[in-house]
């Protein structure tokens, strides 16, 4: 079932559109996405779409791009219908198990039937009826309905996204790759709901790619719940290519059990408004989590990473290090919230955050913030924003090489030092390229990633 | 180098007299906490439209004041108290509070001799040089007792050179201009809750102006005190340094121990001309309340300079060790090109205690630079936060910042907390910034053990060693007054 809906008083009518759709919303759907759902849509009568009076949104007014004209899918039908487009997302040389969404709904895969015993992947619709014990245990659990009004919004809508369980001692040779496709001939309005667990004592690299096929006009809002079980180490890479008429609010809901580490990367490559909400709490003592992420910004586009460490126990350690290149009218915003809670001794979070602005009109708007309540901690948090340094340039000059190209040496090199954290060595040299040409301009310029395919074909080699 | 020798003499005063000195540590819980008995003049509890008259009346203010002051009242009544703040505040009930005491009015003084012995004998207990014949140090002081300013010294002198420096009532009553032109145009009434509240109520203050050319010879020097039981203070500061001035201020305060809280709302404008400079230092020592975090001070101050001119510089230096609740950005509005502003604060939090506390630094004119020094200790079960803001507009260029803010915990009970704000709209911006937290290691402190200090005078010299950057700024006999306000007030932190 699709539905349009026109929206100019935001709650109100989200409200309405809920009330009048919900039994589409909870058919077929597993009993406990219903009951959070009525909870979550209570918790966002009262919260809302935060506009920049909440002051975790102070950067980032939402409100605006929720109002309009939208299509929104109630049904896999209709997220698939008039798609027609055969994708071709496959990094040469990367060799990855490969699961397409399209609208928020659960496509196809690739090669699923070669991963180890055991490992589900899938649509979260389905694989959660199959797996019902699995799903109640993690389902909702992380995502702060209570206090955070995209994420109450995401809860009480979402019917579909990618479900990922690996089961206790199993390392996934190749990343999961889950392709988010954007497609379709109206303006869209998409929720998607992804799980991904990773039980004890095993490994997983998981890629999220969000992409934008057609030049309409994109609001989309997810949620991605991320369970790190005791002995586990999970990988998250976030490629975000989409066009300049793209609005992304996505969460990332993190937990680590014992002895965890967690990776985070936010590729920020070409996005028309985003915002990232990163959050990981650390359920146990010995957790390590890694959060990186490299926005590279032009035109009017607008990306806002807010991320939260909650360092609840003892013995962990975070490290954070955002880098950010502004060009044009183009506005960026980084949050970095670190919670050292009362007793959590011996922690040690380190954090930084750069910028380099590289045109007049463009903004960066930086807010790193330390909140402990324990003594025994090293805590630092470092946060620059600045130009190209005139005597590297003249280094680089005297040696013959021209300012453009010494330019692009330069934030190439500024990039690197988040582009070698991936630990997935072909996408990481996918990543370089496409970040050396993103600075050459050879795409950045084009309104929308859909040029650089041809036919609907799109590939982000 | 001077706290180690700080430290080597005390370490030979112990030796020689160790029992005299344990007296004096365990004394010295706050010095100030006396009481004064000194016939004051108050107005009845609660806040008033009637209550605002009634105090421009006292001050014979002339109509244009009280128009001020009305505006501001009625602005307040349509706000409501900040909650942003990382600061548990209880309720503050406003009637409850005097709005106005002070002490029995008298005529006019000429000399000394005409103040009253047991006001004298107060700030002789302060250490606050009213006497100009004993002073050494040359630094003219007003002095505020409970919101009103009793004796300004060295006015004369002053005189000579053009500077004016009086309470801000007398130069409400003789430059009226420059009042009606500079008074509320830095911190407008509207500006925030406690700003309004100041602007309808405030009882007294400073006021300098320094004329163009002039490099102020002295210190000037401004000490507050409440005394008088339930009321709160609201004074008002105006310093208005002309082109090519330079004026070093100092503010001081303390106030007696009691058990119910008492409101402070003060405001701190500045102004710079071209080419001027002003040097704005406070040792802010309010009753920080006792052990179990009863009584002490609210402190909620707007502070905040201009640097009009090309050229001009304002550095802020500031001691928080005292009051219950702190809540103070002392902040620079960066207009002229090439200006300067500085920030340095220590800010020490014990027990109870809670400090919001930071700055802001407004870039708007060409090649501006500004530094903060930010270094907070907290211990106990106190709440210590830095809270700033550094923006660069659009027409901004070349626009240089450093941020540090450091943070030391003592205690596994206290918190510490960085709030930094950067917004920048310039490309030729340079911001930086960078903050850490910790403790103090325990290779330090054995260290200091292994050489025969004791594990709190370890503490001591650290922490001295750590506030240095800050201390250093401070004008001397400031300095070493600091010095010993940290050592009281990390008393019984350790161990």
């Amino acid at each position: 079932m699709n539905i349009t809906c026109r929206v100019v008083n935001l709650q109100e009518e989200y409200t309405a559109l809920f009330d009048e759709h919900l039994s589409t919303l909870q058919a077929g759907a597993p009993d406990k996405m219903n009951a959070l759902r009525l909870e979550a849509m209570e918790s966002f009568k009262k919260l809302g779409i935060p506009s920049n009076k909440v002051e975790d949104y102070k950067y980032s007014n939402l409100q605006p791009f929720f109002k309009g004209d939208f299509n929104l899918a109630l049904s896999n039908d209709a997220a698939q219908a008039g798609v027609t487009a055969t994708f071709n997302c496959e990094v040469p040389a990367l060799n990855t198990y490969n699961i397409f969404m399209v609208n928020g709904w659960y496509s196809h895969q690739n090669d699923i039937s070669l991963l180890p015993k055991g490992v589900i992947v899938g649509s979260l619709l389905e694989k959660a009826k199959e797996n019902p014990a699995l799903f109640e245990k993690y389902y909702g659990t992380r995502t702060p309905i209570g206090s955070d009004g995209l994420a109450a919004m995401n809860t009480a809508f979402a019917q579909d996204g990618a479900f990922v369980y690996i089961p206790k001692g199993v390392v996934v040779d190749k990343p999961i790759q889950i392709v988010n496709i954007m497609t379709g001939d109206s303006d869209r309005l998409v929720f998607q709901r992804n799980l991904i667990i990773a039980d004890e004592n095993s490994q997983l690299k998981v890629m999220l790619c969000e992409h934008t096929l057609s030049t309409q006009k994109y609001v989309i809002n997810t949620v991605t719940e991320l369970f790190a079980n005791e002995h586990s180490i999970l990988d998250m890479y976030n490629i975000q290519n989409q066009h300049n008429f793209t609005t992304q609010v996505a969460g990332y809901y993190a937990s680590q059990k014992k002895h965890t580490v967690l990776q985070t990367n936010h590729l920020t490559l070409h996005a028309g408004f985003a915002r990232n909400n990163i959050k990981i709490k650390m359920d146990d003592e010995f957790c390590e989590s890694h959060m990186n992420g490299l926005y590279l910004l032009d035109k009017n586009q607008h990306v806002d990473n807010f991320t939260f460490v909650d360092h609840a126990y003892p013995n962990c350690v975070s490290h954070e290090l955002f880098k950010g290149v502004m060009d044009d009218s183009s506005v960026g915003c980084f949050t970095g919230k670190v919670l050292v809670r009362k007793d959590a001794q011996k922690t040690n979070a380190y954090q930084s955050n750069n910028n380099l602005i590289l045109c007049e009109s463009a903004k960066m708007n930086t807010k790193p913030q330390l909140e402990i309540y324990a003594d025994d901690v090293k805590c630092s948090h470092g946060a620059t924003i600045g130009q190209l340094d005139d005597d590297a340039m003249f280094y680089l000059r005297a040696r013959g090489i021209n300012p453009s190209e010494a330019r692009i040496l330069l934030m190439y090199a500024f990039a690197y030092e988040v582009l070698e954290k991936i630990k997935v060595e072909a996408l990481k040299e996918q990543i370089k390229g496409l970040t050396e040409r993103r600075f050459r301009g050879d795409f950045d310029k084009c309104d929308s990633c859909v040029a650089c395919g041809a036919d609907g074909q799109m590939s982000c080699g | 180098m001077r706290c180690l020798i700080d430290k080597r003499l005390l370490l030979h005063i112990m030796a020689e007299n160790q029992n005299k000195l344990l007296e004096e540590v365990t004394g010295s819980e706050y010095k100030y906490g006396f009481f004064s008995d000194i016939e004051t003049e108050t107005i009845p509890k609660g806040l008033s439209e009637e209550v605002v008259r009634i105090i421009s009346a006292k001050k014979n203010e002339p109509e244009w004041m009280l128009d001020f002051r009305l505006k501001a009242y009625n602005h307040w009544l349509t706000m409501k108290k900040p909650e942003w703040a990382h600061l548990n505040i209880p309720e503050i009930d406003f009637q409850e509070i005097i709005f106005y005491a002070a002490p029995k009015s008298k005529p006019q003084l000429d000399s000394l001799d005409d103040v009253d012995p047991e006001l004298r004998a107060t700030f002789e207990k302060l250490g606050i040089p009213l006497d100009e014949q004993k002073i050494l140090s040359g630094v003219a002081v007003d002095a505020v007792i409970d919101s009103v300013s009793v004796k300004t010294t060295y006015k004369e002198t002053l005189a000579e050179k053009g500077i004016i420096f009086c309470s801000i009532s007398e130069a409400v009553a003789e430059y009226p201009d420059l009042i009606k032109k500079y008074l509320g145009s830095v911190v407008p009434h509207g500006d925030n809750y406690f700003a309004a509240l100041n602007a309808a109520v405030f009882s007294d203050g400073s006021f300098v102006y320094i004329p163009k050319g002039v490099r102020c010879p002295m210190e000037l020097s401004t000490y507050f005190r409440i005394n008088a039981m339930n009321t709160g203070q609201f004074e008002r500061t105006l310093i208005i340094a002309d082109d090519d001035s330079y004026v070093s201020y100092l503010e001081g305060c303390t106030a007696p121990m009691r058990d119910e809280n008492q409101l402070h709302a003060a405001i701190v404008e500045i102004i710079t001309m071209e080419r001027a400079e002003v040097k704005y230092s406070t040792v802010q020592n309010w009753y920080p309340g006792n052990k179990e975090g009863k009584g002490g001070i609210y402190n909620f101050v707007t502070k905040r300079a201009i640097c009009k001119g090309d050229y001009s510089k304002v550095s802020w230096t500031q001691v928080e060790t005292g009051s219950a609740v702190t809540w103070k950005y002392p902040s620079c509005i960066l207009q002229g090109d090439h200006s300067v502003g500085e920030f340095y604060s220590v800010a020490v939090t014990n027990n109870y205690q809670q400090a919001d506390t930071g700055t802001k630094m407004i870039h708007l004119g060409k090649n501006t630079r500004s530094l903060i020094v930010s270094k907070g200790v907290s211990a106990g079960r106190s709440q210590n936060s830095y809270r700033g803001l550094v923006k660069v507009a659009k027409k901004a260029e070349n626009a240089r910042n450093f941020s540090q803010c450091d943070s030391l915990l003592l205690g596994d009970q206290c918190g510490a907390h960085t709030f930094p704000y950067i917004e920048v709209i310039n490309n030729t911006a340079k911001i930086e910034h960078e903050a850490t937290t910790s403790k103090i290691g325990e290779d330090q402190i054995f260290y200091c053990n292994q050489r025969g200090l004791s594990t709190e005078d370890a503490v001591a010299l650290i922490v001295n060693g750590y506030v240095k950057e800050v201390i250093n700024q401070l004008p001397m006999e400031f300095a070493v007054e600091a010095q010993k306000l940290l050592q009281i007030s990390l008393e019984g932190s350790v161990g």
